[in-house]
């Protein structure tokens, strides 16, 4: 048997009200909520996230995949591997092979479909940072989230949701396109696409049924999603899903349409909830249609999600306003404090210290315990040289033994919590909190670690860790 | 550990300081000729009479080559010294070994700096290339630290703590406000320095030292020369430097309440000089007001008041100017200015005109006019809490 091992996903803290479009710029927005990226996140790190969260939900230790692959339509980096930032930040041993596939929202498919056609345990994770103009319809229902899948067989960990097999339809046509560079894509009228769409649709669909022998009256909840709103809106009839078929919610109105991401998380909103022996029919609308049948087997009753989609919903921020938001997406360019320009970091040093920068590993001195963040040779109690080894610090919690609110630091959104952070067992970090409004911040408080990306110098991207109020 | 001292055994003869401020139309080495020679005036020495020199700048110039270009000395050693902002008391402190060691006969230390040059709001550091990780905080969030851990520890509510804070900028204001060489020379009002804009934490503009330009300088020679220069030598009766683990950020036991590096470099101080009770027999103390909660913190660290108390002690005056222990007569680095090579000579400058009662009366010292008491202390300090270097001296205008 073949199919989902484990999942795990991960919706940013802060939301818009797409009401505050409506009201900044009397155009554009809705209602609802949209999931924003923060200014330090981005398609990477929320990877990372919802590759942790799947780590994290294995009740023993997770199986380690032997390859990795990142899907994106908005890869922060070209002509150098994404997947290996995850790769490091997971900490994965050096034979395990991580590679991009990137492009569109379909690169996803591709993902799944050769993690579905290995042989060998393969981590899949997908996501997108997506707005679009101002007043466009892309900025106000697209939002921001990322999930892992680890795809394997029985050999690798009990397999939770079986594949059963599918079907695709490809045409050309041209409905949405974005430059490298571009801030947001462009869209042909919808009513075109539609046009092409649906039959494809249809087809994949046909086809899929057909293949798999599954009968449309057996599926017990169907995910439709897609970049084309209009288009997803008619598939589950184009589709011939059954009336009385349960439409899974596709999370529009707190997240939005998540691009890269979508299919899979609202596959894996569904996954949070589902029961034993459920067929699970997954429509997918990008440049084509894409179909795919899950079965989920008695394993799925065990696993239990590090964070459900619907707790990370329920714990969001929708106080930002859509200054911030533009700010955040490059839309507002605002004026800095007179501080230099920050360093990008050096090739050398992060690569000597991958296991701290990316992996959030310190160092134990064996002699006396004493855990050191960054790792060191020489220990601060005793003096003991190179008797250290590396531990693993990022799923460990912590306190805030003290901070301050640093309203002069060069920041991509000031002012910047400092923090002394005092982990449990042991071990000290000076910390940047983040996800947090300032008069939140309270000596005592519990915090865990993150992975963002700090910022951008000389199109160098800068990734570490921050810390994040347990919420 | 041997740390033996050179008590009486090195004199000043001779200093120079120039006005701290935003010195637009000076540049550095207008600053250092400025400050050498009003150093060679005082000592009554020509440049040619100087056999060493130690040249101290954070940034502003590289190799002692920097020195005697502008001073054209003619091929005399000359050392550049840095250790963050206690590099001009680093230059002093290596001046006087050499000089002590018999290998020269006269020396000078100097130290300058020009940070109004870049245009930066606070102080900027020349980053070295690294793996991006670094805490990003600036020097006023990482001092800020200190402030609510002091407060939670000693049991101090916000407010009061803020209160106490803003009387030691109000001294250094009032204190500066008499002294012709600060860069601010007004008085400022507790309730302008408790209401203005906050930088970091609870950290307002008037918590934070001046960035500044400025030089200044002295004039070594061993003791039993003093006497061709001068009758009215300063005597250095210790030198401290200690130069920490920087075990704060990474050890849980550091509390944030103190300064160990200073703690461990005031003892060493007062071992090799002799001092048994500095609250006593100190006149007055030059010391690191980088920010108002460091000011507090020293207090204790140097032993001029009990763990947990100094913030009442702050609060009583007992540090003011007509206070028991003047604590910053001149303005300190709140309101002279902090050039950060040069801030440790200054400090050693303040320490020369009272101690020698050649202070403007109106901050000259009561306790060294009419009590009698002859030494003083300078403190300088670099880096932050938890992971700093930490300089002191012990001055006197006697030996013995």
């Amino acid at each position: 048997m073949r199919g989902i091992v484990g999942y795990g996903a991960y919706v940013p803290y802060y939301r818009l009200q797409r009401s505050a479009i409506g009201a900044a710029l009397g155009a554009g927005g809705g209602s609802g909520t949209r999931a924003v990226a923060a200014y330090d996140e981005d398609a990477t790190s929320m990877s990372v996230e919802a590759a942790r969260s799947l780590i994290r939900s294995f009740g023993r230790s997770a199986p380690t995949p032997d390859a990795l692959y990142f899907a994106s339509a908005t890869p922060p980096y070209l002509d150098k591997t994404n997947a290996n930032a995850i790769h490091a930040a997971l900490s994965l041993p050096s034979g395990v092979f991580s590679a991009d596939m990137v492009g569109s929202a379909r690169s996803t498919t591709a993902a799944l479909t050769a993690a579905l056609n290995d042989q060998r345990p393969v981590m899949i994770t997908a996501s997108d940072v997506r707005s679009g103009r101002p007043s466009s319809a892309d900025e106000a229902n697209m939002g921001d989230a990322a999930v892992a899948l680890l795809i394997g067989s029985d050999v690798d960990g009990p397999v939770i949701a079986e594949w059963l097999g599918g079907a695709s339809a490809t045409g050309e046509f041209l409905d949405r396109w974005r430059q490298p560079g571009w801030d947001y894509s462009r869209v042909w009228e919808e009513r075109f696409g539609e046009s092409i769409y649906l039959p494809l649709v249809t087809e994949a669909a046909t086809a899929a049924f057909k293949e798999t022998e599954i009968s449309a009256g057996s599926v017990d909840a169907a995910v439709v999603t897609g970049m084309h709103a209009r288009a997803v809106r008619g598939a589950a009839r184009a589709a011939g899903i059954g009336d009385d078929t349960p439409i899974a919610d596709d999370l529009s109105t707190e997240v939005g349409t998540t691009g890269s991401s979508h299919s899979l998380l609202v596959l894996a909103s569904v996954l949070d909830k589902a029961e034993p022996g459920q067929i699970i029919m997954v429509v997918n609308l990008v440049d084509g249609c894409d179909v795919n049948f899950f079965r989920t087997t008695d394993a799925i009753a065990d696993y239990a999600p590090h964070k459900t989609i619907e707790s990370q919903i329920a714990n969001g921020n929708d106080s930002l306003t859509y200054q911030t938001f533009l700010t955040w997406r490059g839309f507002l360019d605002r004026e800095p404090p007179r501080r230099p320009d920050p360093a990008p970091p050096a090739a050398p040093p992060s690569s000597r210290m991958v296991k701290w920068k990316y992996g959030f590993h310190g160092s134990r001195d064996r002699e006396s315990g004493a855990i050191h963040l960054p790792p060191q040779r020489v220990s601060v109690k005793g003096g003991n040289v190179d008797d250290m080894e590396l531990v693993p610090m990022a799923d460990v919690e912590a306190k805030v033994t003290t901070f301050t609110i640093d309203r002069l630091a060069y920041s991509l959104s000031p002012p910047t919590v400092g923090v002394i952070i005092d982990f449990d067992g042991g071990g000290r970090f000076k910390a940047e909190l983040t996800d947090v409004e300032p008069d939140e911040v309270q000596v005592g408080m519990r915090v865990q670690m993150t992975f963002r990306r700090l910022m951008t110098a000389d199109g160098v991207h800068n990734y570490f860790w921050k810390a994040i109020p347990v919420r | 550990m041997a740390s033996r001292g050179i008590k009486d055994q090195v004199v000043i003869i001779g200093m120079g300081c120039t006005k701290f401020g935003e010195h637009w139309d000076k540049s550095v080495d207008d600053m250092l000729i400025e400050a050498a020679h009003a150093a060679y005036e005082s000592a009554g020495v020509q440049q040619d009479d100087v056999d060493a020199f130690w040249f101290g700048t954070l940034g502003s110039a590289v190799s002692g080559l920097a020195l005697s270009r502008a001073l054209k000395i003619d091929y005399k050693p000359v050392t550049r010294v840095e250790n963050m902002c206690a590099t001009g008391s680093e230059a002093f402190r290596n001046a006087a070994y050499a000089v002590a060691s018999g290998a020269f006969d006269v020396v000078m230390a100097i130290g300058v700096e020009k940070l109004k040059d870049n245009g930066m709001s606070g102080l900027v550091g020349a980053p070295l290339p690294d793996d991006g990780t670094k805490s990003q905080l600036t020097a006023p969030a990482s001092f800020s630290l200190l402030a609510p851990a002091y407060a939670d520890k000693y049991g101090v509510d916000r407010a009061e703590m803020k209160e106490v804070m803003a009387r030691i900028a109000w001294k250094n204001h009032y204190n500066g406000a008499r002294n012709p060489r600060a860069q601010f020379q007004k008085e400022v009002s507790m309730e302008k320095i408790t209401n203005a804009p906050l930088i970091a934490g609870d950290l307002g503009i008037y918590d934070c030292s001046g960035v500044s330009d400025g030089s200044a300088a002295a004039i070594l020679c061993r003791a039993e020369d003093a006497h061709k220069y001068t009758d009215n030598p300063l005597y250095v009766k210790a030198l401290s430097f200690t130069a920490g683990p920087a075990a704060g950020p990474i050890d849980p036991d550091y509390d944030y309440t103190t300064f160990h590096e200073v703690a461990a470099c005031a003892a060493d101080a007062y071992a090799q000089a002799g001092v048994t009770n500095p609250r006593a027999e100190i006149a007055m103390a030059e010391v690191h007001d980088c920010f108002t909660p460091t000011e507090l913190v020293l207090m204790e660290d140097l032993g001029f008041a009990e763990r947990g108390m100094g913030w009442k002690e702050v609060l009583a005056g007992t540090f003011d100017l007509d206070g028991e222990l003047p604590v910053n007569p001149d303005g300190g680095l709140k309101s002279f200015g902090h050039p950060i090579g040069a801030s440790g000579l200054r400090m050693l400058f303040e320490c020369w005109l009272q101690l020698r009662q050649e202070a403007p009366a109106d901050r000259q010292i009561k306790s060294v006019t009419e009590g009698g008491k002859t030494l003083g202390m300078t403190h300088n300090l670099g880096g932050a809490p938890g992971e700093c270097v930490s300089f002191a001296s012990i001055v006197g205008s006697q030996p013995g």
